[in-house]
């Protein structure tokens, strides 16, 4: 089991949310008729399905709404950095558009950088990234004062 | 479709892990078991359904048997959520005469080979599935994972904490302590034993888990006249339904409005509305647990409480014998067998029988549901 295995699979779909996080801004889709946000990407607008969804940009601000902490038996990869901690943010703009990631002590650091029992639901967090490959960077989030 | 078509006969092989027997020979097993038990003849088996998770082909099976003209087959998706559906949808088949004796079943061999640990799997099938995109590089990798963000969720906000998880384990382990067939018969388990388990997606540790099992089970599925002419009582087919809500994805419920008020909510919705049989009537239930949180969320879903009791609702012994709901009585896919939820369907037949090894006195109904958290369904049962 490589690495590469769990990292995103690109699509013409996709592309702007991973171009995104390669420029450090999260972007998701927004119907331009109702405004309603969509995440993860599709290739139809859910809200007014005869008109092409747009991208819009996020503040890349958000509050943890759950938390969990793996423990083996895991892939590889991720053996190695258990426990850690995986996290789902509910964004500024939109509470029910929520975004999977972790929480790290700072940019670049590990994902288990951060202990579970130190992680609160409801914990204010902004977006930071981390370059994996030349194509892909993950978001991870961080702390931020409330 | 209320009450046309029974389930007349049940077979199903052992239980462990690795037993000797393929998967394939595994379902012949169970399903020659259930012909028997029914009094029907291979011969006399013209329609076949099971889960699209199913290896075995109804093809492989029908040869393999040496059956006759087959007429109707059909599969149901979505794993855990599917068992209900493969029912409901053969029950329908029966009764509008698409065919006349249905056979339903499952087969698994999970505990060795390549199927072992299916999220590990990589390549073109897994990029299919969009949403793992958004979930996989962040180390959100198994089902234990995804329902755990759920769990965790859940006790932030309804108060729930592991004591009600170690009420549904433990009683269901108490079940199966009773139930020679179950993998955990002769395992007793403490609260203590619950509490000190290594975890694995916290805040779930080991015993919020299923079991790994090989084996297969069978139902046969015919109109309710032939029923009454079977082996055994008949055990009708009351009330079916399936459902998911709007923007439900399947296992990774939190790209939705409202991720806590799952699938079980839509499915309940429209079985309760083709049902004579409600909630408070409903005598022992059988609720598809591949993780203790299934349970509160599913009570909740089907009615058995409010939004936010579930995990109250696990308290003063109400899914124990003589309780409010007796549940999973076979010791369910937590401490019987995890053979994606058939041996809960398997049980409510026992039940509505009267020869389940732990009887509840005079069950005349009995409620069979889906995996909550995925696109599910649910039957109710009635003697």
């Amino acid at each position: 089991m490589t690495e590469e295995t769990l990292l995103p699979h690109i699509d013409e779909v996709n592309a702007p949310f991973w171009e995104g996080c390669r420029e450090g801004v999260l972007r998701v889709q927004q119907c331009p008729a109702t405004g309603r946000l969509m995440f993860p990407p599709r290739p139809v607008n859910s809200w007014t399905p005869g008109m092409p969804a747009v991208w819009t940009e996020l503040s890349g601000r958000g509050r943890i709404w759950s938390v969990i902490e793996p423990h083996p038996p895991l892939m590889l990869n991720f053996t190695g950095l258990a426990p850690y901690n995986a996290i789902v943010v509910e964004v500024e703009e939109d509470p029910t558009i929520r975004i999977p990631g972790n929480l790290v002590a700072g940019a670049g650091a590990a994902i288990n950088s951060v202990a579970y029992d130190d992680i609160a639901i409801g914990a204010a967090v902004e977006v930071v990234f981390e370059q994996m490959t030349r194509e892909i960077s993950l978001p991870r989030w961080v702390l931020r004062d409330a | 479709m209320k009450d046309a078509t029974a389930i007349a006969g049940i077979g199903q092989t052992a239980f462990g892990k690795q037993l000797p027997e393929s998967e394939l020979e595994l379902a012949c097993q169970a399903v020659l078991r259930a012909l028997e038990d029914a009094g029907i003849e291979r011969s006399e088996v013209d329609g076949l359904a099971s889960f699209t998770q199913e290896s075995n082909s109804e093809v492989e099976l029908a040869r393999n048997l040496g059956l006759s003209d087959i007429c109707y087959f059909s599969q149901v998706g979505y794993g855990g959520g599917a068992g209900p559906g493969v029912i409901g949808n053969l029950a329908m088949a029966v009764a509008t005469g698409q065919c006349n004796v249905g056979v339903a079943w499952r087969s698994r061999k999970r505990a060795s080979g390549a199927v072992r640990r299916p999220w590990s799997k990589s390549g073109s099938a897994l990029l299919e599935e969009i949403a793992v995109n958004y979930t996989r590089p962040f180390g959100i990798i198994r089902p234990v994972d995804e329902i755990a963000l759920l769990a965790r969720r859940y006790m932030h906000e309804y108060g729930a904490t592991r004591e009600h998880f170690a009420n549904v384990a433990l009683a269901q382990r108490a079940y199966a302590n009773n139930n020679p067939d179950a993998m955990m018969h002769a395992k007793p388990m403490t609260r203590e034993d619950y509490m000190a388990a290594r975890w694995i997606a916290r805040p779930l540790c080991l015993f919020d888990n299923c079991l790994e099992t090989d084996g297969a089970l069978a139902a046969v599925i015919v109109r309710a006249d032939r029923a009454r002419d079977c082996r055994h009582k008949p055990v009708y087919v009351h009330a079916f339904a399936q459902g998911f809500h709007a923007q439900h994805q399947t296992m990774q419920n939190f790209f939705c409005d409202d991720p806590l008020r799952g699938p079980s909510w839509v499915a309940a919705r429209r079985l309760y509305q083709q049902s004579d049989i409600q909630p408070a009537d409903i005598d022992v239930a059988q609720i598809y647990d591949a993780f203790t949180p299934l349970i509160p969320l599913s009570l909740e879903g089907f009615g058995f409480c409010a939004r936010g009791e579930g995990a109250a609702f696990t308290e003063n012994g109400n899914l124990q014998p003589g309780g409010a709901l007796p549940t999973n009585t076979s010791g369910g896919g937590l401490s019987e067998a995890y053979v994606h939820g058939f041996n809960l369907l398997t049980e409510g037949v026992r039940q509505l029988r009267g020869s389940a090894h732990n009887q509840v006195d005079g069950a005349a109904t009995c409620l069979v549901t889906g995996g909550e958290g995925v696109p599910t369904g649910a039957v109710i049962l009635r003697n």
